[in-house]
């Protein structure tokens, strides 16, 4: 891990966070990100104001672990949810009611299906604001204007400076080949 | 392809202050375009030919322009009737329950109605939003965000009747298992505490799909605010205060979008837990209203005592919900500019055959009923249907009966608005005609409103004893406490239109046939 990593420099003296290029349609952003996966670059990304149909396998993205967590969490939801209705029913608070045993089963399905999707749904959320790092209020290319027309209707790709394939001028070169536009660099 | 800034005439002609710049040419064999029948051809979702830009404008524009002249005095009536409702509200808690007209025999009337009624018009919006994302139904994104909305604000006007009408709300907390002094804890073998687990979790289920779904749009507004910040100088919120509203607009927006930037690998998560949370809320919305059926099927009340209760009750929430995003929708399409693009008369031709559909299992299950009074041989539960509901006086006259039912008015409304007039739909003429759509909707609301009436109160207020025979009548105090909610569900819908993305701006970009990075195939866009 004692590989130095590289800091670039503006002219204003700035440190560089990384390069960005336009692309004009879903179709060459989707082209320029598979020649970008197959050169090998590790740090970047694709911004676009949807989700383009395929760019997980043409960036070459792992698929996400957060299903499994969100599963794992909400059963253990649901289990938590059987266990609280088990306690109280049996050891809390019995109470008989039409003479039913105290640990019959059956009229805890509901409450324990409600906490489980309960416990699902605040995982799948958070989970994701986990996974991806959020709230992340500030970001570097949230200061260029030329970004935040992602929201509207451009597509972008930005490759970081601290990809070990990074190299201000072969990276840009790159992305021109690959149908970039627009170049820019990012200050941190 | 605009400038930066954001472009004056184009946000001007689509959000309506300028001449809009497309007309919807109406052709009276495809209606705007989208009526076409040959299933080889894929009607467009969005009108007009629009881009990606086009959506941008016209639904921030919604959010960002002020609205036509209509808007003031339709809120201030709303929230008049709003306000009249919370103090109705209050004037029962410092009061006591007693000023409803409940009685020794209908103990349960108004209230519990109005509680069924709201919880079930939310289940549509769960409905667009999970189910039809399951089975990939594209044109639920130009409905769902409103769809989720109405339930939201459904669910908080369902919430309130069973908090207030305990009698001692103070107490109302004893229903959560939480540690006390006493050492009491809920029965978890009642229904009415399932009741509480369910609604809460569809609240709060909701309401975190709901949020999710704005994050990228959040994050579209604040970055229209940001280069307009940076672009020029705006209007303040207020005379002499020095805070503009778009930087207020860049704070309040940015941090409701959590910093999203659009990111690939955060697509990549965000539409995984997106399926998952479609996938939980697909069996919870169909969990709710069971529950709240068992509510009524696990009594012996012979006319709740019913098996076929959670099937028909879903299918009645579907109902009475898809019939209140069409009276929300329509008019909404016609008083905003170029909302007619976003919501085709095919959207609206789509719910009314859904309308049409569980219209006819709502009513198969009313038959279902009858059926079973009379297969079961059972006594007190065919003079439920016969005698509390079915027979009006001037019938039994003819008929040389001695009883008839005080009800009758009540089951033939629920009859007449809940199977009868959806049946309208069979005829394409009805179905693609948004002033027809909408006379059946508000009267399949106000059948479904019955519908719940006459489930509940018809079927106590004659009990196994004549001695325990009562009627119910509102209190002037019932009757404005659920207008009273009207006036909080309209009112909370208009300030979602005004301040939130009433549309799924990244979904509708998704669906339009630019979006596919498969150029050569946009003919099968729409197919994946």
């Amino acid at each position: 891990m004692s590989k130095v990593r590289k800091i670039y420099k503006t002219e204003g003296g700035e440190t560089v966070y990384g390069v960005m290029a336009e692309f004009d349609s879903p179709a060459s952003l989707t082209h320029g990100a598979e020649k970008l996966r197959d050169a090998g670059y590790s740090r970047w990304d694709v911004y676009s104001p949807f989700p383009v149909h395929g760019m997980d396998e043409a960036m070459g993205l792992k698929s996400t672990l957060l299903p499994l967590v969100t599963g794992i969490v909400g059963l253990g939801g649901a289990g938590l949810g059987y266990l609280l209705q088990w306690w109280v029913t049996t050891r809390g608070y019995p109470t008989v009611v039409q003479g039913k045993p105290f640990d019959a089963l059956q009229p805890w399905v509901p409450v324990t299906f409600e906490i489980g999707v309960l416990f699902t749904a605040f995982a799948a959320l958070f989970g994701m604001f986990a996974f991806n790092a959020l709230p992340m209020w500030y970001h570097p290319l949230l200061k260029k204007e030329r970004f935040l027309r992602v929201s509207d209707d451009r597509f972008v790709i930005c490759i970081e400076a601290n990809d070990p394939k990074f190299d201000p001028d072969a990276t840009r070169e790159l992305l021109e080949r690959v149908g970039g536009k627009h170049f820019d660099f990012v200050e941190e | 392809m605009s400038s930066i800034p954001p472009d004056e005439i184009t946000s001007g002609r689509l959000s309506g202050a300028l001449r809009p710049d497309r007309a919807i040419a109406i052709d009276p064999r495809t209606g705007d375009g989208t009526l076409i029948d040959d299933p080889s051809l894929r009607p467009a979702l969005v009108l007009s030919n629009r881009g990606f830009h086009d959506i941008t404008e016209t639904v921030c524009g919604y959010v960002e322009q002020r609205p036509g002249g209509w808007w003031l005095p339709v809120f201030g009536l709303v929230s008049t009737l709003a306000g009249v409702g919370t103090l109705m509200i209050l004037y029962l808690l410092v009061t006591g329950v007693g000023v409803w007209g409940l009685n020794n025999q209908v103990d349960w009337a108004w209230d519990i109605t109005n509680f069924v009624f709201w919880i079930g018009i939310g289940h549509a919006g769960t409905l667009i939003s999970a189910i039809l994302c399951l089975l990939k139904q594209k044109w639920r994104t130009s409905i769902n965000r409103a769809a989720e909305a109405m339930t939201i604000f459904a669910v908080i006007c369902a919430g309130t009747f069973p908090g207030i009408h305990v009698g001692r709300v103070w107490m109302i907390w004893m229903v959560f298992p939480i540690p006390n002094a006493n050492g009491i804890w809920p029965n978890f073998r009642s229904p009415l505490l399932w009741d509480v687990f369910a609604v809460s979790t569809y609240f709060t289920v909701s309401l975190l799909f709901w949020y999710m779904g704005m994050i990228p749009d959040f994050a579209t507004l604040r970055d229209r605010a940001v280069l307009r910040m940076r672009a020029a100088s705006g209007p303040t919120v207020a005379p002499f205060i020095n805070l503009r509203q778009d930087s207020l607009r860049a704070w309040i927006y940015g941090v409701l979008a959590m910093g999203w930037r659009f990111s690939t690998r955060h697509w990549q998560n965000y539409e995984k837990a997106y399926i998952m949370l479609a996938g939980v809320s697909t069996p919870l919305v169909l969990s709710v209203h069971s529950i709240v059926s068992f509510d009524f099927a696990t009594s012996i009340v012979p006319g709740w005592h019913t098996t076929i209760f959670p099937p028909y009750f879903v299918a009645g929430a579907i109902f009475g919900g898809f019939a209140m995003v069409l009276g929300l929708m329509i008019p909404a399409r016609e008083l905003y500019p170029n909302m007619k693009e976003l919501i085709t008369l095919r959207h609206l031709e789509n719910m009314a055959k859904i309308i049409l559909v569980t219209g006819s299992m709502v009513g198969f299950a009313y038959f279902m009923e009858f059926f079973i009074a009379w297969y079961s041989g059972n006594q007190y539960e065919s003079d439920v249907f016969v005698y509390n509901r079915l027979l009006p006086p001037f019938i039994s006259e003819v008929l040389g009966l001695e009883r008839s039912a005080p009800y009758w008015w009540a089951y033939w409304i629920m009859i007449s608005c809940n199977v009868l007039s959806p049946q309208l739909f069979w005829f394409k003429r009805f179905r693609t005609s948004p002033m027809a759509i909408f006379a059946v909707s508000m009267a399949v609301t106000v059948g479904m409103w019955f519908e719940r009436f006459v489930i509940i109160v018809t079927s106590i207020h004659r009990a196994f004893l004549p001695g325990e025979w009562g009627m119910f009548f509102p209190t002037p105090v019932d009757i404005l406490t659920f207008v009273g909610t009207i006036g909080i569900f309209i009112t909370l819908f208009m300030l979602f239109l005004r301040f939130l993305p009433a549309f799924a701006m990244s979904e509708i970009k998704n669906v339009l046939p630019q979006a596919s990075p498969h150029p050569h195939h946009t003919a099968h866009a729409g197919q994946h």
